[in-house]
């Protein structure tokens, strides 16, 4: 008998593309439990997910959609996370967007849109800013841990949303707890006629682009990819460290909130307590999943938008609970993560 | 105004109870090495658990005792995910609360359906000790988890401070390397400390399904979990002063409770803001001297 031995040796490059897709099958061997219990064929619930969204044109463009304010988060937490920075606020530096894109959309009234899409975009950007500057600067200035302080600001930001809800910007029309609309020079203009996806999926995938370039082909990419493998030795390099940080933390903070913006503008057209049901925190499993790397997260964006559309038509086919959606991406997440590891041995013949 | 005040007390503990079952479960899992961010989702479990077991069964007690088995499953998962695998313990933990909500979810609405009127459960009755004397017995007029909540603090803190478990799990969160020469199983005691702690933590969420509410409700655990976490850095990880956060928290949500009801124009948010705010501002204070256990968040592994 040959005996195997595990060593703790990289794994051969060529093993590595297919961890994505190894993921994803396991994720849907493990999750086919679920489907079982529901009394559904886990094959067909398969192709609800993965299949039937992308034969309709609504439903392929409402996968588009989904994924907008994902890649957003995504890149916002991949840009903390490459420098060490784990920016766990996406979700409230996206609220603070929606904030500042409602207050500013209701102001511009009779401003032409080319003036007031801009001003509503980049005042969403520095609300994100604004929200994600306190934990930073705790993080830098006194080594507070960012994890906790931007999780709290997450909390403390739903009760002002729900304090301008329920008092100045209470809907007098409708006395929904929800912002009275913002101005039609506000909408972010639509792509596709007679669709939802607007303008913001293009905004993102800009975004995209231009992490990729800050990371890859700039003297501040280094720099914090240098501070995110090891703060120490960046010291020693002669990097700034704290203010490498501080930019990374803020910047994931301006693109959180370009997600707020996005979906006030593009979407909703009033700021509603439910305005995100957690993209800040999918945001993580978007990056994790797209290994960091702009354009993983653009494509993983685009699987979770993907597997969010999925989850609708397989509770409307198949009336599988809806909430099989969000067990599909957390166990991607954690079978993801697991992989990231195994990929560091290789198993040898004895 | 006294009666006040004491209904004021009564309320507090009672508000204060998840989170003590919370903190006590976050801070042996921290104790050990591991910050549990899956707490948020354990309670959330916990609260699912308890609330079905007990319906379909028609016991309470069944329903705690399922609602305590799920938690620890919950903190052995997070022991693969951190201990075994050695994975980041943020994302690991977060990733376990997306996880352990979507499950407890699906399974409710599953199981329960889509009802305009969530269904409901006789909780268990509060306990009078003090019945008959003036101020004690509106205090001491409280589920009997509340009172295993209060016992359970200084039943904790003997635990960590007075036993040679209790020393071998602070070992553990500190320094790992000399534990295991020293012979101890540096995983075992983690997993222990993990699955010992999801108990706790699953039992504050079935304080709010089986105790305080008699329903499940998706908005039901409603960020107690990261408050704990937040708790526990305030206090500085000793559990004496957990159970003071605990309470000072606990007192500012029934003050905002109170206030709510007797109409005053006050914006409340405010003052459910309040404790956050100031449990950051505690953590700037004590940032630099905070003693936090010396391995928390690093994975061990035998070279």
């Amino acid at each position: 008998m040959t005996g195997l031995r595990i060593e703790r040796r990289p794994a051969p490059l060529w093993t590595r593309s297919f961890i994505p897709v190894l993921a994803v099958a396991i994720t849907f061997s493990l999750t086919s439990v679920l489907i079982l219990w529901a009394g559904a064929n886990p094959f067909e619930a398969y192709f609800h997910f993965l299949v039937a969204p992308l034969s309709g044109r609504v439903s392929a463009l409402e996968v588009l959609v989904k994924s907008t304010p994902l890649i957003f988060t995504g890149i916002a937490v991949a840009f903390a996370f490459t420098a060490g920075y784990w920016n766990i606020g996406a979700e409230g530096q996206l609220l603070a967007g929606a904030i500042a894109a409602a207050g500013l959309g209701m102001a511009l009234d009779g401003l032409s849109p080319y003036l007031a899409v801009p001003i509503m975009v980049l005042g969403g950007m520095a609300a994100g800013v604004l929200w994600a500057l306190g934990p930073a600067l705790l993080k830098v200035r006194l080594s507070v841990d960012e994890v906790v302080t931007t999780l709290l600001m997450n909390t403390v930001i739903l009760f002002l949303i729900s304090f301008l809800l329920n008092g100045v910007w209470r809907d007098p029309v409708s006395g929904w707890p929800q912002s009275p609309q913002i101005a039609e020079a506000a909408f972010f203009p639509k792509l596709v006629m007679r669709s939802r996806l607007h303008i913001g999926f293009l905004l993102a995938w800009v975004v995209v682009g231009a992490t990729w370039i800050v990371l890859n082909r700039t003297a501040l990419g280094l720099r914090m990819r240098s501070v995110g493998l090891g703060k120490t030795a960046a010291q020693f390099a002669g990097v700034n460290v704290n203010r490498t940080i501080l930019t990374a933390a803020l910047v994931s903070g301006a693109i959180a909130g370009l997600a707020g913006v996005s979906e006030v503008a593009g979407i909703h057209f009033h700021l509603i307590e439910a305005i995100s049901p957690g993209y800040g925190y999918t945001g993580i499993i978007v990056a994790t999943l797209g290994g960091l790397n702009p354009l993983g997260v653009g494509l993983a964006a685009l699987f979770i938008g993907l597997i969010e559309t999925g989850a609708q038509s397989v509770s409307r086919a198949l009336g599988v609970p809806i909430y099989l959606g969000n067990v599909v991406e957390a166990v991607l997440l954690l079978v993801t993560l697991s992989m990231l590891v195994l990929q560091n041995y290789r198993i040898k013949r004895a | 105004m006294e009666f006040l005040l004491v209904g004021l007390l009564a309320a507090t503990l009672r508000v204060a109870t998840p989170l003590i079952f919370g903190t006590m479960g976050e801070l042996l899992s921290e104790r050990a090495g591991i910050l549990n961010l899956g707490i948020e989702g354990t309670m959330f479990l916990g609260a699912f658990v308890g609330f079905t077991v007990a319906f379909s069964s028609n016991s309470l007690w069944l329903g705690l005792l399922a609602a305590l088995i799920s938690g620890v499953l919950a903190g052995l998962l997070m022991g693969l995910l951190t201990v075994t695998l050695g994975l980041n313990q943020h994302v690991s933990g977060l990733g376990l609360t997306l996880f352990l909500t979507g499950i407890s979810l699906f399974a409710y609405r599953l199981i329960f359906g889509e009802r305009s009127v969530p269904p409901s459960i006789d909780t268990f009755p509060k306990l009078t000790p003090f019945e008959n004397l003036p101020v004690l017995g509106t205090l001491f007029e409280q589920y009997f988890l509340t009172y295993l909540a209060i016992l359970l603090v200084p039943v904790f803190w003997w635990l960590v401070y007075r036993t040679s478990f209790g020393l071998q799990l602070r070992a553990v969160g500190e320094n790992p390397e000399a534990v295991d020469a020293a012979g101890v199983s540096v995983f075992r005691m983690r997993y222990l400390a993990l699955g010992l702690g999801g108990a706790l933590m699953a039992a504050g969420g079935a304080f709010l399904s089986l105790a305080q509410l008699g329903s499940f409700i998706f908005g039901i655990v409603a960020g107690r979990g990261w408050v704990c976490i937040a708790l526990i850095i305030f206090a500085n990880w000793h559990p004496l002063k957990v159970f003071l956060g605990a309470l000072l928290f606990g007192g500012v949500f029934a003050l905002q409770l109170r206030l709510q009801t007797t109409g005053m124009q006050l914006p409340y948010e405010l003052f459910l803001a309040l404790p956050y705010l100031v449990t950051i501002l505690a953590l700037t204070i004590a940032g630099r001297n905070a003693s936090a256990p010396a391995a928390l968040l690093k994975p061990y592994r035998r070279e």
